[in-house]
């Protein structure tokens, strides 16, 4: 096995207090199973699952409770045993905002008695089926976005240049990869191993940032007993946002991504080593994504550590779990300190993009400095890792300027904050990117709706002249048709009236 | 002295046909001006603003018949957009016009129409789709939310819903 150090540098970046230690020192807590289960159907970009269930209906773990959607779906089961109470909408965290989706709610048993319905525990062998299983059984990334990664791996099959394996984990906080990595090195070498044979990959390149190196340990142990020839192990430098897939592709490749395009674009697709884990578990033992590991943390919580949740558990009943809430916690984030954004409530359950729920006191927030006026010194356009001009851009969202916006690059803004941590005015920029990339989209969708209609009203205008002109045309041949018809009925009578005067006189000819 | 003349009458009369010429060639200044403001309406043909069309309105605007906030629809994005156009100052959307919005979309109640077609033909975009005498639907991908398959409906059977993104 190949060890790559790449020698490139990282465009823009900052480094960060990493916050990991404090969530590493016990080992996953493992086994929890909640009162109740709030399991959204919709918990990520796409479309949402039906439910096939009913209220009332029994379910065991691992039960199908929807199927996915048409179009870019994922499946969603129970994530432990017990009776649907309701199927109703409610609040959910998704990888990047809130959102309202329909949600199953379960009473639990407490049995956690596994579901032996038909699912075939058997890993297919041709690629098709081997996705429509993976869409099935619900596996999304786990890294926080939670988008399905059928719909990922499928962009990439068979024209895979190398396959990114992302234990990065560059955010502060999180640790949960850092921990699934010490702990199950050999499934997730394994779930690599198939998902590179799954895209038909040359290469699959696992990341690593320097600062976990018993991790770094475990996987390279576990990829040398593996002996796949395609296995690499890259170490990288510990800078925020390494772990972006367009950073990391970037730093490994020294291939950039092109603006509006995905990894697939160019002949790559980044996976989450709890994506690798999760796709290992369903294919040597038949389970769904009916959990994940969550990394519960901050100085406002009594034991931060990580656990593995069974997917929909309140968030306030996993804070219960690592010993409750300290005194001066302030409030609730999801994700880690720079992606996450406020939970409004801890009532809100885990969903499969919940990576981190971070409890914070008033020395881990930026508390709310007063905004100063831009000095154009220009920290962060050199901060920002996707090559942009923040300072030009935060007019223009300001101004909601979407001509400039769009030359701009807005769409290019990865969220990262980076500009946030370095302006020395205080300026809150990625939140007005994040708004103006909204306002922007709306603002596109508006005018290719209006040029579309445009064309045809047009073509409709062009079609009615069209059909006047026809019925003129119509009546003018009838016309022509009625006079012919006259002058011929005239020629006939003149005929008949000489042939009756000849008769008569018999004198002309 | 007749040097001079034939000159300068020559040179007039030479420069004159040119302007002709070009006047009549190049496309009018005023058409171009409707144009350009008829770029920045929504062009959903929805007449709320009091003319049968947007070509119409925008060329009301340019003989000076029309306000710039006439345009339900386009908001105060059209209004700030046509403010900076024509260099006048915005001022707030005429409340008394109407309320087309193309954030949303015409549905028809399936169990209600009664296949009388008015809607399809009234539809400025042929955005509604159907055969006489059976149900009619309407192509949401297509819809401006204009409003002007309303009126003609003769059993209310059309709302408006709003667009999924």
């Amino acid at each position: 096995m190949l060890e790559l150090t790449p020698d490139r540098r990282l465009t823009g970046g900052i480094r960060l207090l990493a916050h990991k230690a404090q969530s590493t020192t016990e080992p996953i807590l493992r086994g929890l199973v909640p009162p109740e289960l709030v399991i959204g159907l919709h918990q990520h970009a796409g479309e949402s699952a039906v439910p096939i269930v009913e209220v009332g209906q029994r379910v065991a773990k691992g039960e199908p409770i929807a199927v996915p959607g048409p179009g870019v779906s994922a499946g969603v089961h129970a994530s432990s045993s017990g009776r649907v109470r309701a199927i109703e909408e409610r609040l959910i965290p998704t990888g990047a905002r809130l959102r309202n989706a329909l949600c199953v709610v379960i009473d639990t048993d407490g049995e956690d008695f596994p579901y032996r319905g038909a699912t075939s525990s058997a890993w297919p062998t041709d690629r098709a089926a081997q996705l429509d299983l993976v869409r099935r059984a619900g596996i999304a990334g786990l890294g926080g976005a939670a988008f399905p990664t059928a719909a990922k791996l499928e962009g990439v099959a068979g024209r895979c240049k190398a396959l990114i394996v992302n234990g990065a984990e560059c955010e502060p906080y999180i640790s949960c990869d850092d921990m699934l990595m010490r702990e199950f090195p050999e499934e997730i070498v394994l779930g690599v191993i198939r998902m590179a044979d799954l895209v038909d990959a040359p290469l699959a390149i696992i990341v690593i940032e320097r600062d976990k190196p018993q991790a770094i340990d475990a996987i390279r142990r576990a990829a040398l007993a593996a002996g796949d020839p395609r296995l690499r192990l890259a170490e990288v430098p510990t800078i925020y946002p390494a772990g972006g897939e367009r950073q990391l592709i970037e730093l490994l490749t020294g291939e950039e991504v092109p603006s509006g395009t995905y990894p697939n674009a160019i002949g790559y697709v980044c996976q989450n080593v709890g994506t690798a884990y999760a796709l290992q578990r369903l294919a040597s033992s038949g389970e769904p994504v009916t959990s994940r590991i969550v990394t519960v943390t901050g100085l406002g919580v009594a034991t931060p550590r990580n656990v593995e949740v069974p997917i929909g558990t309140p968030i306030g009943w996993l804070i219960e779990q690592c010993g409750g809430y300290r005194d001066d916690v302030v409030r609730l984030i999801h994700g880690g300190s720079m992606m996450g954004y406020a939970l409004p409530s801890d009532e809100l359950p885990v969903t499969k993009a919940t990576s981190c729920i971070l409890a914070a006191t008033d020395d881990e927030i930026r508390v709310d400095f007063d905004e100063w006026a831009c000095i154009r010194c220009g920290e962060c356009g050199a901060a920002c890792p996707a090559r942009l001009q923040p300072q030009e851009l935060v007019v223009a969202a300001t101004a909601r300027d979407f001509d400039d916006l769009e030359a701009l690059g807005l769409d290019d803004c990865i969220e990262c904050g980076c500009c946030d941590v370095v302006c020395p005015s205080h300026i809150v920029l990625t939140e007005r990117f994040r708004s103006a990339k909204r306002a922007l989209a709306q603002h596109l969708r508006k005018q290719a709706l209006s040029s579309e209609a445009e064309a045809r009203h047009k073509r409709r205008e062009r079609r009615r002249e069209a059909a006047v002109e026809d019925t003129r045309a119509a009546q003018e041949a009838l016309k022509a048709q009625l006079r012919a018809d006259e002058e011929r009925r005239r020629a006939i009578e003149e005929a008949v009236e000489r042939a009756k005067r000849r008769k008569r006189g018999n004198v002309e000819p | 002295m007749l040097t001079a003349v034939t000159l300068l009458t020559g040179l007039s009369l030479a420069l004159a046909a040119v302007l002709i010429a070009t006047s009549r060639l190049l496309p009018d200044r005023e058409d171009d001006a409707v144009a350009r403001i008829e770029r920045v309406l929504p062009r959903i043909q929805c007449a709320q603003c009091g003319f049968p069309g947007c070509r119409p309105y925008a060329e009301a605007i340019v003989a000076g018949h029309a306000d710039i906030n006439r345009c339900p629809p386009g908001g105060d994005t059209t209004i700030r957009a046509l403010a900076e156009l024509l260099g006048r100052d915005p001022q707030p959307l005429d409340a008394s016009l109407g309320h087309a919005s193309m954030d949303r979309v015409a549905r028809i109640d399936e169990t209600l129409c009664i296949g009388c077609n008015l809607c399809a033909r009234a539809c400025p975009v042929d955005a509604i789709v159907g055969i006489p005498q059976t149900m009619h639907t309407v192509l949401a991908r297509y819809c401006t939310g204009c409003e002007l398959c309303l009126p003609p409906c003769p059993v209310d059977c059309i709302e408006l819903v709003p667009r999924h993104a």
